[in-house]
């Protein structure tokens, strides 16, 4: 059943060596012959039976014979112990057909081989073979300048086959860009899947994704790696900042984007302001805040919650000595309810006053305060 | 570099006076030149301060201008070659800032002659060139895309040699002044990383202050007495999509911060 079985390259390790496969990982035949990777692939892919014997360089044999009714009832769960006999009767039945048929099957070993392909790299076997992959930089390297020749991850945009070609995932700048080169451009997307890019980076997560330094880069990538000089309107960078973000390596946090990696218009040398017609609009795609503590939501919520007390034991005291000689208990007790709602109702919304909020001018101001702190 | 100067050494022996431009901007790998006129050529005033960057300055000038007559080896026609191309490039910025070099690369770029944007949510918009300095001999040709107003590296190495200042800095810029008509809707799509259909955390937290970000672009604009409005925020049904299996449009959930698409965040 194995590739060693006489012939002198097995169906998967000429596919992957085909021209435009070049970004396949060789599946395991152990990977495949485990019923449970292909869950539901059945009903799929067609010719499923026929597809499967081809990845798997299974010969047909001809000595026997089975009834076809009962072949039907199996093809939904071959067992482990049943399937030499479900595979020599699929032998039979091709046997029987044409030439045309061949064609139809190696186009469904395909598409069968691209969605074990897409479970597999997602496995512990597959996402190492990938890595192996990855460091040899058989995927190519980022088109943005900015990112340094960071390489990349073939990824899809849908786990269903048919929609898109497959894409590159840059984790320098979190973006996926078309591969230049166009015998990828019929390469099914969805037999990398959605998963795969991120998963890949989060199962290897001390993997060094900042500019490359080796090359002719060198010297692009050694100036870039210099930060900008500190300009006199800015704040100044923040000397403390965490060694772990959001589940990263802090410096494997989008090194491509942020403060020097943005790309600034000029002409003759003056910036293009934003507030001409045709001026930069786009640059908070590729921005970073400087104080990485900025993304740490949990932190900033926690930060806000405080404050936000705070504030309201403050303004429920300026609301006492307002009011003392009217009504005092009714109001502030009100007061303090608006406050309490408003922090139910925008936890972590920044920036757009709710109408709540308008209410309470002095809180919304507290609130971006706290955030840009 | 060696196979050009073989093309033009053979092409040359026999014929080498006659429109030494036509046959650069037609030569392989110089496919992002335009031609320039005889005219701007031929006036001193656009070519000042290029003697002391061009050595063998006149010579090259001739060759460009299709009047070289000088019997030289073949050393010293190679040295004038390479001149000329430099020369030819370094008039070249400055001819495509010109009202007619700006028309000539228009047509370039709406033929996508300088290639379309690798990104994938700018649908390969088609790309400008343009240098990171002025100066030659600092940096190769990048291509930028007025789309999402970023510069990638071109993908054929035959065009990554070309020097960066052929082209100039402010072309790109001064192209979209001059016709702010063509400056393409800026899109707010994004690629938003998923594991399993579970959006990860690290990203969402950083799309979510970008968003921030790009909304605070917005209000300095109204601010100024211009809105702008990118292409999900428009009544275009097509562009209304976002990214992702659900299909779902992308305008409530941009719009909202992406706080209250109410999925989950996967962290590790």
């Amino acid at each position: 059943m194995s590739s060693s079985e006489g012939a002198p390259e097995s169906w998967i390790s000429s596919f992957c060596s085909l021209m435009g496969h070049e970004f396949f990982a060789e599946v395991s035949e152990d990977f495949i012959e485990d019923d449970f990777n292909l869950t539901g692939l059945q009903s799929q892919v067609p010719m499923y039976k026929e597809a499967l014997e081809m990845i798997l360089d299974v010969e047909p044999e001809e000595d026997e014979e089975e009834e076809e009714e009962e072949e039907e009832e199996d093809e939904d769960e071959v067992l482990g112990d049943e399937r030499p006999i479900g595979y020599r009767r699929a032998g039979d039945r091709r046997h029987a057909r044409v030439a045309s048929d061949l064609s139809v099957i190696e186009s469904s070993a395909e598409l069968l081989y691209g969605l074990i392909h897409q479970r597999y790299i997602t496995s512990r076997p597959g996402i190492q073979q990938m890595l192996e992959k990855y460091e040899m930089q058989h995927f190519g390297v980022c088109p943005r300048v900015n990112c340094g020749g960071c390489k990349v991850l073939p990824v899809g945009r849908s786990d269903t086959p048919g929609q898109e070609t497959v894409k590159l995932f840059c984790p320098s700048c979190m973006d996926i860009y078309t591969p230049p080169n166009s015998r990828f451009h019929s390469v099914d997307g969805a037999f990398f899947g959605t998963t795969f890019g991120c998963l890949f980076f989060m199962t290897f997560p001390d993997l060094s994704v900042g500019p490359r330094l080796d090359g002719a880069l060198t010297a692009a990538a050694l100036a870039n790696r210099s930060p900008p000089p500190q300009m006199p309107n800015e704040p100044p960078t923040p000397d403390e900042q965490p060694l772990e973000i959001n589940g990263m390596h802090a410096s494997n946090f989008c090194p491509g984007l942020g403060r020097g990696k943005i790309y600034d218009p000029r002409i003759y040398g003056f910036k293009v302001s934003e507030v001409s017609r045709v001026g930069p609009r786009m640059k908070w795609l590729r921005m970073k805040p400087r104080d990485i503590y900025e993304v740490d939501e949990a932190r900033n919520h926690e930060f806000n919650t405080v404050y936000r007390e705070e504030e309201a034991r403050e303004h429920e005291a300026r609301e006492r000595e307002a009011d003392k000689d009217g009504d005092t208990e009714m109001n502030a007790e009100q007061s303090q309810e608006a406050v309490i709602a408003n922090r139910k109702k925008a936890p972590m919304r920044r920036r757009r006053p709710t109408p709540g909020q308008a209410a309470a001018p002095s809180d919304q101001m507290s609130v971006q305060s706290a955030e840009i702190g | 570099m060696v196979n050009m100067m073989e093309d033009f050494n053979s092409e040359t022996d026999s014929d080498y006076t006659s429109y030494w431009r036509d046959w650069f901007v037609s030569s392989r790998g110089n496919e992002y030149f335009c031609e320039i006129d005889e005219d701007y050529l031929t006036d001193r005033f656009n070519l000042t301060g290029l003697n002391t960057e061009v050595p063998y300055y006149q010579y090259a000038l001739d060759l460009v201008t299709d009047v070289f007559d000088l019997d030289a080896d073949d050393d010293l026609r190679e040295q004038i070659e390479k001149s000329a191309r430099h020369l030819y490039g370094l008039v070249h910025a400055r001819y495509i800032v010109t009202t007619r070099g700006l028309a000539k690369m228009l047509d370039k770029y709406k033929k996508c002659d300088f290639g379309k944007c690798p990104r994938v949510l700018c649908d390969g918009h088609p790309l400008l060139p343009m240098g990171q300095s002025d100066l030659p001999n600092m940096s190769t040709v990048k291509l930028y895309c007025p789309k999402c107003e970023d510069i990638y590296n071109p993908k054929s190495s035959r065009h990554a040699s070309i020097d960066g200042a052929y082209f100039g800095t402010s072309f790109h810029s001064i192209l979209f002044q001059v016709y702010p008509a063509l400056n393409p809707e800026k899109s707010m799509r994004r690629y938003e990383p998923r594991i399993y259909g579970f959006k990860v955390h690290a990203a969402a937290a950083l799309a979510r202050w970008q968003d921030g970000c790009r909304e605070e672009l917005q209000d300095r604009l109204v601010e100024y007495g211009m809105s702008h409005k990118f292409v999900e925020e428009s009544d275009s049904e097509e562009d209304a999509y976002e990214y992702g299996e659900e299909n779902e449009p992308a305008k409530t959930e941009k719009v909202a911060g992406d706080a209250a698409s109410g999925r989950m965040d996967i962290a590790n």
